[in-house]
């Protein structure tokens, strides 16, 4: 029996109360007052009157239950599985569950944020906590109507039973009285056999109203009286606004407004939600987007390079160097800094020696560039900001984080806050980085009205906050009967280095030596979805299959092999990963892709990686058609422990498959005289329907360990799937990202 | 400014606007029908993607002057109750991730099996092409529609 103390976050479960028909949390006015919400009725009866159990869930006096989502929805689908965990230990029918997107609330709810495929795994424990101890309650409540004792009372899906005396009740006759129970210290979770909801697929919450295009985005936002307001930000990193002629753009049709802005002052400490970068902008802001894009289009601004600074940061400071940057330049400081000695994080054994002794060293080097996210919703956010208080609606990964930034911005204090989080059209890690929501609310106090900031998709992808551009350098030492006898690794990026020291070969090789080094430039970055793994993954499982080949061994087992070594003898003290787990998933994707069978014309590719607590392996099957390569096939195994919701794992799984194909393939971002050269879709590709796999075939390791994330694990590794696959299909090597138009390197 | 008598999901609505304004603002803004999404404004993404007629446009292209009295369908309009063909497979797949580029997907296929109720995997590959899912929900847009057209050549 697993007990749990309810103690942790109980605040939360303090105040119970009853509200009348409704209660507290009724959505915003303008989603809550949309067809689907009376759609929503005629399906589910609605009650007279709901009781507040805690802050997680409130029961109807006929049995309906709201489940509130306490995180961020950005498409990995939370707002549904979250509310699935609570409803399982409340033990409840899913059908009769109605969920809502929680307010910010840090009082009731622990990390109300999107990133970093944490949602599920620090959710797991206070969401079982909320719906055991909202059943505890009821039972209690059953208990002192019915004079028997709690201990005697079953429930099922709903239902409350006593078996002696044959009473029964459903949750709805019980919750007002439930209100008033005394909130128990410990509660009994329910073993994971007894799952009922947990482990089954249920649908998006959210689709019916979705296919009927209900309004649900931020940019969907609209509100009496609002204006529209876009930014016009420097055209090149490492300039800064000189001077704008507002004239004759004020006098445009539907313009209210011509002004500069400053986003972050110079003594205002950034935190770590605000992005650097550009702190002056032009706003151009009317009464419709066309008339304001129009405007934007003819507004005149001057731009002039900025010198070094320092950005003041919470707790750290952050010099932003000047200059005009170029791509050809940046891939010139990568090729010099990846040839140099530089730091070392991790040194196993005496590897320098292995690799003077070696017989024969292998040596490739892998880079990638700058990445925008480019999310479909371009960035957004509406603002009503008055002397007293700030509302905020929008699509935000870190609202807990931009709550504290916008009142140390506007001087109100944290409670006269208010954001409002709406579903999100893409995060990535975009909208971990909220100073669209700072500019939005300092936009709507000058002109002292509710305000949507819009950015255009050119305004979007030329803002920055991108994937760094990274490049790592691979050296493997053989003797001369083709043992592997060292490996060595050196990474680093323009301007943070993607090096993960303590991860797999790590562990597994007696010779080892890892370094590290970066570089310094004004292009804001950020993290992009599996920061760092994103490059260093593919970088690294291609390089694994060169090593392979050399010591002629099939790449999977060879990997098995240094996994069997990682769990049984393991090279050094702190390896990031399980080994057994690791090669679980290699095990699996070798048995579920039939790879130990050759199917004539079809290239394979494999690779395997650990990131964000969870195991992914993954064999890419590639066809020659008309010289062009087609992915044939994914097949996809993953070890997240207890899966949630399986088909929509399944679905983030392709998701990020498809992802990281395309990224690997065809995306990137390049640069001249800081200019981003990709403004649109026309210039930055994106990978197209036709380009993603034919079919993806995704497998779980069954286990009960504690879920851990998804959201980002299954998108790293393909790309040197990807890589592999290509090598066979055509027999060259690919290095250097995107596939289809790599830069040639020398040497 | 000129005025607009537009038909609109079966209705008429009245819009004064500049002449030059693309369709997709005057739904999204004066309309209030943001069911249809802004991705690129520049006819690369199909977000934005309606019917004028029976064919799939690109909303973002089309300047308000120039639609005249034909008849215009947006995601909230495809069906009364949102029970389309192509809205139905789609729940039953469970498509969506973000969500956000479905509605131009969900016109895009629906004007496709209008056209042609029986497209092969090449047909519904190369006509999807245009729609961007940033999210990579492309396998299960095919599904989808394959789902909606099997469905539709059954009954
Ligand atoms: S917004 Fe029209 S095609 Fe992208
Ligand atoms: S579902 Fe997110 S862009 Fe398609």
């Amino acid at each position: 029996m697993t007990l749990i103390r309810t103690k942790i976050g109980r605040r939360s479960f303090i105040r119970s109360s009853a509200l009348a028909g409704g209660g507290l949390m009724l959505g915003f006015s303008w989603f809550a007052s949309c067809k689907n919400a009376e759609e929503a009725e005629a399906v589910l009866q609605m009650p007279d009157e709901w009781f507040e159990i805690n802050g997680f869930l409130k029961i109807g006096n006929n049995g309906v239950v709201t489940i509130m989502s306490p995180n961020p929805e950005i498409g990995q689908n939370v707002k549904t599985s979250m509310p699935m965990i609570v409803a399982e230990e409340l033990d409840v029918d899913w059908n009769n569950v109605i969920v809502e997107q929680a307010p910010l609330n840090t009082d009731i709810f622990t990390r109300q944020l999107a990133g970093g495929s944490q949602s599920i795994r620090q959710g797991w424990q206070s969401l079982r906590m909320a719906g055991a101890t909202a059943r505890q309650m009821i039972i209690g409540a059953a208990a002192q109507a019915w004079g028997v004792p709690a201990e005697e009372i079953t429930t099922n899906a709903g239902q409350i039973k006593h078996e002696g005396s044959g009473k029964t009740a459903g949750y709805g006759e019980m919750a007002a009285a439930a209100v008033n129970i005394e909130v128990p210290e410990e509660v009994k979770l329910k073993e994971i056999s007894e799952f009922k909801i947990i482990g089954t697929s249920r649908k998006n919450v959210d689709g019916p109203k979705i296919v009927t295009g209900q309004p649900l985005y931020g940019l969907d936002y609209q509100e009496e009286g609002m204006l529209i307001a876009m930014i016009e930000h420097p055209p090149a990193f490492g300039m800064k606004l000189k001077s704008f002629d507002e004239e004759g753009v004020k006098a445009m049709p539907g313009i209210k407004d011509v002004f500069s802005i400053e986003v972050y002052p110079d003594d205002y400490t950034k935190l770590w939600a605000d992005a650097t970068v550009f702190d002056e902008l032009v706003v151009v802001v009317g009464a419709s987007t066309w008339e304001v894009m129009n405007a934007k289009k003819a507004l005149k601004a001057q731009w002039e390079p900025f010198e070094e600074y320092k950005d003041a940061y919470d707790g750290r400071e952050q010099i932003v160097p000047a200059g005009l940057e170029n791509t050809s330049e940046h891939y010139n400081k990568l090729e010099t800094m990846g040839a140099k000695l530089a730091k070392v994080v991790r040194r196993d054994g005496d590897p320098e020696a292995a690799f003077k002794n070696a017989a024969r060293v292998i040596e490739r080097r892998y880079s990638c560039p700058f990445l925008a996210h480019n999310t479909m919703e371009p960035m957004n956010f509406f603002a009503h900001v008055t002397d007293e208080e700030a509302k905020l609606i929008g699509p935000i990964q870190t609202p807990e984080y931009m709550e504290k930034s916008v009142s140390a911005r506007l001087g109100l204090p944290l409670e006269k806050i208010d954001i409002q989080m709406t579903r999100q059209g893409g995060g990535f890690g975009r909208r971990l980085y909220g100073h669209f929501l700072v500019e939005a609310a300092v936009i709507s106090k000058k002109m002292n009205a509710p305000v949507k900031l819009v950015y255009s998709r050119e305004d979007d992808m030329t803002y920055g906050v991108y994937r760094p551009s990274y490049l790592a350098t691979y050296r493997a030492a053989f003797d001369e009967n083709n043992n592997l006898t060292a490996f060595h690794v050196r990474a680093g990026g323009i301007p943070e280095s993607p090096l993960f020291a303590n991860r797999f070969p790590a562990g597994a090789v007696d010779n080892y030596l890892a370094e590290s080094w970066e570089v310094g430039s004004n292009i804001s970055i950020g993290a992009f979805r599996a920061p760092r793994s994103n490059f260093i993954a593919g970088a690294e499982q291609s390089f694994l299959d060169e090593v392979a080949e050399e010591m002629g061994k099939d790449p999977i087992d060879l990997r098995l092999e240094w996994l069997a070594k990682a769990e049984k003898s393991p090279v050094g003290e702190e390896n990031d990963y399980d080994a057994a787990r690791y090669a679980g998933v290699l095990q699996l994707v070798k048995d579920k892709a039939n790879w130990s069978t050759e199917q004539p014309g079809v290239h394979r590719g494999v690779s395997a990686y650990y990131c964000h607590n969870s195991y992914v392996a993954q064999v890419l099957d590639m066809t020659m058609e008309g010289g062009k390569p087609v992915v044939d096939k994914v097949t996809c195994a993953i070890d997240c422990g207890i899966v949630v919701n399986p088909d929509a794992a399944v679905n983030m799984a392709e998701g990020g498959i498809v992802d990281g194909i395309g990224h690997a393939m065809y995306s990137g971002m390049t640069f001249k005289e800081g200019e981003p050269q990709q403004s649109n879709f026309d210039r930055y590709r994106l990978i197209r329907n036709s380009e993603a796999p034919k079919a993806i075939d995704v497998h779980f390791v069954e286990n009960e360990i504690d879920p851990t994330g998804l959201g980002e694990p299954p998108f790293p590794p393909i790309m040197g799937a990807v890589a592999n696959a290509l090598y066979r299909a055509t027999g060259k090597r690919h290095y250097h990202q995107p596939f289809v138009q790599e830069r040639s390197l020398k040497g | 400014m000129a005025t607009y008598n537009l038909n609109i999901n079966g209705k008429t609505a009245q819009v004064d606007v500049d002449p030059a304004t693309p369709l997709l603002w005057v739904l999204r803004d004066h309309l209030k029908l943001v069911g249809t999404k802004y991705g690129c404004g520049i006819a690369q993404c199909g977000a934005c993607t309606v019917h004028i007629g029976d064919g799939a446009v690109r909303s973002c292209q089309i300047p308000v002057s120039s639609v005249g009295e034909q008849n215009i369908t947006t995601i909230e309009g495809l069906s009364e109750h949102g029970d389309h063909p192509v809205q139905q497979a789609w729940m039953e797949v469970d498509v969506y991730q973000c969500g956000y580029c479905q509605a131009g997907q969900i016109m895009q296929a629906s004007a496709l099996l209008k056209h042609n109720p029986n497209p092969s995997d090449e047909e519904i590959e190369a006509t999807m092409s245009g729609n961007i899912c940033r999210c990579g929900t492309y396998t299960r847009i095919r599904k989808a529609i394959r789902l909606a057209a099997d469905k539709s050549q059954n009954s």
